[in-house]
């Protein structure tokens, strides 16, 4: 990788409602623990908490900008919900497809604001008309929505011209072992992901950007998340994953900003052929079920050590705390690591991984049942990573192999996106990639 | 959907909820979240309306689009006029506003010299007062030739209805003669043809309400008790299904004497139908809101049954319906295209455009005079029809409003 890109611009993502920094309201100090957030609970160490005035706390009046050098969602305080629409382009014309840019852009940054996604709105216009907002938003405020937007490989086939301007990193992932993944729920050609404080805000968002995009594109699959993953404030209680364990990862957050040019966003630079996507990232997804039954019948003992760590307070096997660093090396009885080398907490750590981190922002999911009544739940796993190909695909591939946690997943879906640069007050996201 | 309905909703809107959508501007792009196309936002004015009084927050905006929120203080039903100068032709207007409730009106204003009313207890000439709209710069189109573009729309509209209608009664008894000779294949060969007469005229068809339970009814439709006549019936025995198809029961085929009784019974309704549409009183129920909604709801029907392949589950012939549909919702749009012209120029071009996606998609699948069995459709061309219907639907769901004043 070259030069990190240099941070011009702070993060412009900070809610606007509250007087706290975002660093206090993150409150990590995170910086000596190279934690990598790799799958699942808390893959390792939580970060020391620095003590904080206020937290967000689920408020729904909060203002995210739409507008900033990089794109809302992604080093924002992770809201409580999550809307992730992947759409297929319908349309061959390119510019049918930067009409749509445009169009979501402009209601994304009404939306944002907690305004209708047209200018007149759902209870105005001509009465004989269907209003230019569908209206089931109206009282909840902006509950900190933001709207991410993403390109997915196939966007740069033969269709739009935009060949040459692949992105080398932007293929799609490779089979990992035990993949078992659904064509209707992977790939696509663009991508929103709608995250809000307010699960019908994030909903109502979607609708209204599908709703635009009819003629233009149509959904290809979404899903719906619930239960950030991704802690991000040292005052909200490291969040539980469906098996019942602590998912302390500790994230890079928006004050590492020499973290986020190295692990993050891409710097000018990095590729010579996708020069629009600097100051962007990568988005890797994946819907990662649970076997949710057979893990319950698993002994304590057993979801312990596969996890690596306690299940009560989310302690390291090797003792301490939950935010105490594991430690390898210890023994008990014959001379046995207390943590499980193949364990998730030791195949996670950064010492297996390159040193690498990533930015999760991954969301739980409960999709009902599968007829054969067994949940069909698990994690929408959500990563921000600079270059996919040294932060993501060896780490998987090492999981797949060996992680004890893998009898009990099954990866579903997959999709990867690259996610363009943030763009100012009125400007339409993705411009620079049609604009050479 | 020819039915109307006027229904009010609470006063849920509020004037800061507009205030703050004028402030938000940006560049907007066309798009179907703003219909004005501007990205400006319209000019807002407030009308409280009560027993004595029409106070208008401002009697001056700049030409381009304006809208009137509209309160009504007052104890009476009220309407609000926006009238030319010469205070008898009726610019726009806003009916049934009831007691405490607010509703707005969105007016394409050139500039010049106007009245606005208020009339509480929708009464007299209501209370005038002199509106002037300025000279903004903005393109406003005209408007004059709307009133005869609808008049020439709803006339040609009426006889393509009437027209439908006939070829729907002569096939209807060539399919009735053949049904009650046992001449299955005859039948079957008329079946499809002679609905798309019906499907092409549907909302107008279903807008009789009780023809439409008798005459179109799906098995699936039916209540406990119910009593099933019509097309599907008599679907269902020309194309039996097996046991596995029938909730596991044997299917039992009508007997002739049952067959000639529901071909009889639908021919009867189709009588009526025809009957009602020629009848004198009939063009007052068709008028350019009519028109346009029925286009809309054509596609609705597309969207919701055709290209799910649930209306016509026994002989897989979706697509025949689905054509007709198409057929009729052109058609409507082809009748009011100068209208719609006047207003919204664009919204021609984008529909001209959805239409001929949709039916270059939809002839893809002919075979012969018809198209291919539902059945035959794989999943991608099933997604791809239904991406084409949303296409069109959407702008389509804006066609009355770019017609009526």
């Amino acid at each position: 990788m070259t030069e990190p890109t240099p941070q011009t611009a702070p993060p412009a993502e900070t809610p606007q409602h509250t007087g706290v920094t975002r660093r206090s309201l993150l409150g990590f100090g995170g910086a000596g623990l190279a934690a990598l957030a790799a799958g699942f609970a808390g893959g390792w160490g939580t970060a020391q908490a620095v003590p904080a005035a206020s937290a967000s706390t689920g408020s729904t009046t909060g203002v995210v900008p739409f507008a900033g050098a990089h794109q809302a969602g992604i080093t924002t305080t992770a809201q409580d919900h999550l809307h992730f629409a992947a759409f297929d382009l319908t349309t061959t014309s390119r510019d049918a497809l930067v009409d749509l840019l445009r169009a979501w852009s402009a209601a994304a940054e009404r939306m944002t604001q907690g305004l209708p996604a047209g200018t007149l709105g759902p209870v105005s216009g001509p009465y004989e008309a269907p209003p230019d907002d569908t209206g089931e938003a109206q009282d909840l405020g902006a509950a900190n929505l933001t709207l991410t937007f993403g390109f997915g490989p196939s966007l740069f086939d033969d269709r739009f011209g935009l060949a040459a301007r692949r992105p080398a990193l932007l293929t799609e992932l490779p089979h990992f072992p035990g993949d078992t993944l659904d064509p209707a729920r992977s790939g696509g050609d663009l991508v929103v992901q709608a995250c809000a404080d307010d699960p019908q805000v994030a909903v109502h968002a979607v609708r209204n950007l599908a709703r635009i995009a009819f003629g233009t594109a149509q959904v290809r699959w979404t899903q719906l998340g619930y239960g950030r993953t991704a802690r991000t404030s040292a005052q909200q209680s490291t969040p539980r994953n469906l098996f019942g364990f602590k998912d302390g990862t500790a994230n890079i957050v928006a004050q590492e900003t020499d973290d986020l040019a190295e692990h993050v966003w891409v710097g000018a630079g990095d590729d010579a052929t996708a020069d629009w996507l600097a100051g962007g990232t990568y988005l890797v997804a994946r819907r990662i079920r649970m076997m949710i039954e057979t893990w319950d019948r698993s002994s304590l003992r057993e979801q312990e050590g596969i996890i690596g760590r306690t299940k009560g307070t989310g302690a390291p096997l090797s003792g301490g705390e939950e935010s105490t660093d594991p430690d390898f090396a210890r023994a008990g009885r014959g001379g046995v690591p207390l943590i499980d080398p193949a364990s998730h907490v030791a195949m996670a750590h950064p010492s297996r991984n390159g040193g690498v981190r990533m930015l999760r922002r991954g969301y739980n999911y409960t999709d009902g049942s599968d007829g054969l009544g067994h949940l069909d739940a698990g994690l929408f796993f959500l990563a921000f990573v600079r270059d996919p190909a040294t932060q993501y695909i060896p780490m998987q591939t090492a999981m797949a192999k060996n992680d004890l946690l893998v009898e009990y997943l099954r990866h579903t879906g997959s999709s990867l996106w690259a996610v363009p640069p943030g763009v100012a007050a009125g400007d339409w996201v993705g411009r620079p990639l049609f604009e050479a | 959907m020819l039915r109307q309905l006027p229904r009010l909703r609470p006063a849920l809107f509020t004037l800061p909820l507009l205030g703050t959508a004028l402030v938000a501007t940006a560049c907007t792009p066309n798009s179907a979240a703003t219909p004005d196309g501007t990205g400006t936002g319209p000019a807002a004015v407030t009308v409280t309306s009560t027993a004595d009084a029409c106070t208008l927050s401002t009697t001056q905006v700049p030409s381009g689009s304006v809208v009137f929120t509209v309160t009504n203080d007052g104890d009476d039903v009220t309407e609000f006029y926006l009238l030319a100068s010469d205070g008898l032709r009726i610019v726009s207007e806003v009916e049934n506003i009831g007691p405490g409730l607010t509703r707005d009106l969105v007016v394409s204003a050139k500039p010049g010299d106007y009245l606005t009313a208020c009339k509480p207890g929708m009464m007299g000439d209501g209370i005038r007062a002199p509106f002037t709209v300025t000279d903004s710069g903005a393109d406003v189109g005209p408007t004059g030739a709307l009133a005869d573009q609808i008049a020439a729309a709803t006339a040609s509209y009426l006889a393509y209805v009437k027209d439908q209608t006939d070829q729907l009664l002569a096939g209807t008894q060539d399919f009735v003669t053949a049904v009650k000779a046992g001449d299955d294949d005859a039948a079957r060969a008329l079946y499809a043809p002679t609905r798309a007469h019906w499907e092409r005229i549907e909302t107008v068809a279903e807008s009789f309400g009780d023809l439409d339970p008798s005459m179109d009814a799906r098995e699936a439709d039916l209540e406990p008790g119910q009593e099933w006549t019509g097309w599907h019936l008599l679907e269902k025995d020309l194309w039996p299904p097996a046991a596995a198809d029938n909730g596991g029961t044997a299917y039992v085929p009508l007997t002739d004497a049952q067959r000639a009784e529901y071909a009889d019974k639908l021919l009867a309704d189709t009588q009526t139908l025809h009957e009602r549409v020629h009848a004198d009183d009939f063009p007052d129920v068709i008028d350019a809101a009519a028109i346009g909604n029925g286009a809309k709801g054509l596609l609705d029907e597309v969207a919701t049954g055709k290209v799910t392949g649930e209306e016509e589950i026994w002989s897989h012939t979706d697509l025949w319906d689905f054509q007709a549909n198409v057929d009729g919702a052109k058609v409507a749009f082809e009748g009011l295209r100068d209208a719609v012209g006047t207003k919204d120029p664009d919204l021609v071009t984008t529909l001209d455009a959805r239409f001929t996606d949709l039916q270059a998609l939809l002839d893809q699948h002919r075979d012969g005079d018809g198209f291919v069995l539902y059945t035959a459709l794989d999943e991608d061309q099933v997604k791809a029809l239904a991406a084409a219907v949303d296409a069109l639907g959407e702008p389509l769901s804006r066609l009355t409003s770019a017609v009526v004043l």
